[in-house]
């Protein structure tokens, strides 16, 4: 049941994305260019997205396990760190690159744009990446690695 | 800035972020997890028994999407004009900040800030603010 959740989720997450406008990204770039014709349409998806969501975290945050039997697993990290913000600048900066986030480029990929799977190869290039300076850095610095995301 | 309005869309993206919403929420009252494209994804490359299946099967939806949309009615255009080594540019950098950065726009932009997630606010805060300058010095700056 889990996993046929998981499908379903993926699914109904990707349907959202295309209708939102977010699977293309010419519209996203728009979004994101705020100097010059501003298409403001994808503050309505994040809004969309956050009006609905807000209860549905509100009700997991009481429980401990899910509807489903599956411990619940939200994160508990409050702290800021150099790691969040380094990471959100080079994500952000990428973002603007291409008009391509993760999600909307899976959803690309599915249509079978020859782009996105340029984009997506790198993108997974870019996390084994991460795995290997992680492990580097963890080993510097043994305490670095803790919290679960 | 002007304003767009030609171009401006906004109950359909209105309506897809609703379904948006809807897929984070059954997502965390069913499977107790965040939909975070990201976090997804990225887990894969690290892999431990019996969190696998859930994981390529939440991405196999994201695959499905626009051939289930495509049956039913005509798939939006996409237009993509980054040339090759900016797509690759972009993804690496994606690749490595989503990761660094603990999430994308799925899970700290849509899951954290609706679980008012303090690290999840400042890390789409940031992202958001990255991207408008990317595109001012590629757009404006550069003039691409």
């Amino acid at each position: 049941m889990i996993n046929l959740a998981s499908f379903v989720c993926g699914l109904i997450f990707g349907l959202g994305l295309i209708i939102a406008g977010m699977a293309n990204p010419a519209k996203v770039i728009a979004f994101l260019d705020l100097a010059g014709d501003w298409d403001p349409s994808l503050a309505l998806v994040m809004g969309g997205a956050i009006a609905v969501a807000t209860g549905a975290f509100a009700l997991a945050g009481k429980r401990a396990s899910s509807l489903l039997g599956a411990p619940m697993q939200l994160p508990t990290r409050q702290d800021i760190d150099l790691r969040l913000i380094f990471g959100s600048v080079a994500f952000g900066a990428g973002w603007g690159l291409a008009g391509f986030c993760p999600g909307p480029a899976l959803v690309a990929l599915g249509a079978g744009l020859p782009k996105a799977v340029i984009f997506v190869g790198a993108l997974l290039v870019g996390m084994l990446a991460y795995e290997l300076i992680n492990r580097a850095l963890t080993q510097a610095t043994p305490r670095a690695q803790q919290g679960t995301h | 800035m002007t304003i767009d309005w030609q171009h401006f869309t906004p109950w359909t993206s209105l309506g897809g972020g609703v379904l948006i919403g809807v897929a984070a929420a059954l997502f965390v009252l069913l499977n107790g997890r965040i939909a975070g494209i990201s976090g997804v994804l990225g887990g894969l490359l690290q892999p431990r028994a019996g969190d696998i299946a859930w994981r390529v099967l939440f991405v196999a939806g994201l695959l499905v999407a626009p051939t289930l949309y495509g049956l039913a009615t005509t798939l939006p255009e996409a237009v993509i004009d980054a040339d090759y080594p900016m797509l690759v540019a972009a993804g690496l950098l994606v690749g490595v900040g989503t990761r660094f950065g603990a999430g994308c726009t799925s899970g700290h932009g849509v899951c954290g800030i609706s679980r008012l997630s303090p690290r999840s606010i400042v890390a789409t805060v940031t992202f958001m603010a990255a991207g408008f300058a990317t595109v001012f010095v590629i757009r404006h700056l550069l003039a691409v």
